[in-house]
């Protein structure tokens, strides 16, 4: 038979926990703490929104871009939200999910060879889309660092070939997040090094304790960034698979030209639910928030019960968990606290293959299910 | 509203302990602002909410019925003595003053359709200062206090993902 699978996708290693997922999804009555996404519903008025567009008859393509009153919506949220200024004309594209977005960035940008640093543990998504796209990604274990990129590590890292950097703050899977005078110290070394950061802040509105600076707000940034942002996981909006990415005219325009042969556009009605959760969805944002932080509160209470140690998480909805002390691999932890007790977690080896003593844990469930769940892992524990 | 009655607001089993660990609080910190706002009657009462269309069969059928009242205003206390009449009626489940072509409307409660009837026309119609009522019997029941009574719906979510 003829191969016709390339080599550059065969390359692409398949996730090792594949089979603890299928596991997962073969099992009925589980509580899940291993979910990447809202456990809310898309606000009602933002749903209400996506239909009526339907019954108005916008089932048409929109421009590439995306519509031109939700970039202008955007260009004005981003401005009065950061004081953030993108133009709705040239440095504003809509795309499928920030997971769209950051697929364009990369082939838009890499030659082959180009190298691209990715602090870990880290989205599973980074490693292969630039491999996919000719790039090599090099990534910089931040357990060392409590999890936060730092100058000197960062500077450790870059060499000819680093042309890009993908910051993710707050973090999947850590929940950490960096502070306006930490992202200061890392623009020195990006900029002295003129590299560019592609900046996933798709977590941002969901920041705790300080307030989320994006990163190309920061002085003299603007040329080096591409900020990524979307709609999922502040308006709980997973599904409609809507994010935006604002940049420099070139390398927006870049993308475009690539998303406009892939994708063409985003779906309209996703882009009509998109307009009105900017204009009515923020009342919504501030409550989901209020309750993310109050659970993780309680998470972190009950993991400090059970003695497991953790980097507190300022932003997102994840808690990443060590499990040393157990004397089980996050993989067995993971398998065995599922057998035995119907809790799912996430082995922190999907992340990246050093962590394997790690499980992610996701607080994004009802305040019940967060309870039963962790009086399961207590049980099991004991 | 202090964080600790937001959350009781929503769930009211919620206990100090659990709340005291939501808020980063000592749990005696908590029990002492709620023995405080039930004090003060700022907490005034816990209660469940029981979905009563899925009590099929059983024995639980009862009559509501919104009833608009238009009342004359007393001198010196408006409207707040003539309500205070009504609303000590046990049937009265809920009394609110409003604006409008009436003025105050009244959620009532009977086992049947007779006993509402016969509130209105023996208890209410007659007060002096009820000028006249209109009254209109609940048909169906889809949303109360911001809860839609419908089975709780499943997570839609796969039940893992990054």
């Amino acid at each position: 038979m003829r191969e016709f699978v390339s080599k550059k996708v065969k390359d692409i290693q398949p996730s090792g926990i594949r089979k603890f997922f299928d596991l997962v999804l073969g099992m009925e009555d589980v509580i899940s703490l291993g979910v990447g996404e809202p456990d809310f519903i898309t606000p009602w008025v933002i749903r209400e929104a996506g239909i009526y567009s339907l019954e108005q008859g916008f089932t048409s393509y929109t421009s590439n871009k995306g519509l031109y009153k939700l970039r202008l919506s955007i260009s004005r949220f981003l401005k009065s939200r950061y004081n953030l200024e993108y133009s709705a004309d040239d440095e504003i594209l809509v795309t499928v999910g920030v997971s769209e977005g950051l697929d364009l960035a990369l082939r838009a940008i890499l030659e082959p060879q180009d190298k691209v640093l990715i602090p870990s543990p880290a989205y599973v998504s980074y490693g292969p889309i630039t491999e996919l796209a000719g790039g090599i990604p090099v990534y910089i274990d931040t357990r060392s660092t409590a999890f936060k990129l730092t100058p000197a590590l960062l500077k450790k890292y870059i060499d000819k070939k680093t042309k890009a950097i993908i910051l993710n703050y707050p973090h999947n899977p850590t929940g950490i997040s960096y502070r306006k005078e930490e992202l200061e110290e890392l623009k020195k070394i990006i900029l002295e090094n003129k590299l560019l950061c592609i900046s996933d802040e798709i977590y941002g509105e969901l920041t705790y304790d300080f307030e989320h600076t994006p990163f190309s707000t920061l002085k003299g940034t603007k040329d080096f960034t591409l900020y990524l942002n979307g709609f999922s996981k502040a308006y709980a909006m997973t599904g409609w698979r809507i994010g935006f990415i604002c940049g420099p005219e070139a390398i927006i325009s870049a993308m475009t030209k690539i998303h406009q042969y892939t994708i063409m556009c985003v779906p309209i009605t996703s882009q009509m639910a998109a307009c009105e959760a900017l204009h009515g969805g923020k009342p919504y944002v501030e409550e989901m928030k209020k309750e993310y932080r109050r659970r993780l509160q309680y998470v972190l209470e009950r993991l400090r019960n059970i003695d497991l140690e953790y980097v507190e998480p300022q932003g997102a909805f994840y808690v990443f968990v060590s499990v040393k002390k157990t004397g089980l691999s996050g993989m067995e932890l993971a398998s065995r606290l599922l057998k035995k007790e119907k809790v799912a977690v996430v082995p922190g080896d999907a992340f990246g293959k050093q962590y394997l003593d790690y499980i992610r844990i996701s607080y994004a469930t009802s305040f019940e299910n967060l309870k039963e769940a962790f009086d399961r892992i207590e049980n099991f524990l004991k | 509203m202090d964080e600790i009655l937001e959350i009781l607001e929503k769930d009211a089993r919620i206990t100090p302990d659990e709340i005291a660990k939501m808020l980063k609080k000592s749990p005696q910190r908590i029990r002492e602002v709620i023995k405080k706002y039930e004090k003060e009657g700022v907490i005034l009462k816990y209660k469940t909410v029981i979905n009563k269309n899925l009590l099929k069969g059983i024995n639980t059928e009862e009559v509501w019925a919104l009833i608009e009242v238009n009342v004359a205003p007393q001198k010196d206390v408006g409207f707040d003595k003539i309500a205070e009449r009504i609303y000590s009626f046990p049937e009265v489940v809920s009394c609110y003053l409003v604006s409008g072509t009436y003025d105050l409307l009244l959620v009532v409660k009977g086992k049947d359709l007779h006993t509402v009837a016969s509130f209105v026309a023996e208890k209410l119609a007659p007060l002096e200062n009820v000028k006249g009522t209109t009254t209109h019997f609940l048909l169906k029941k889809y949303k109360e206090d911001g809860i839609i009574l419908k089975h709780k719906e499943d997570d839609k979510r796969i039940a893992i993902s990054y």
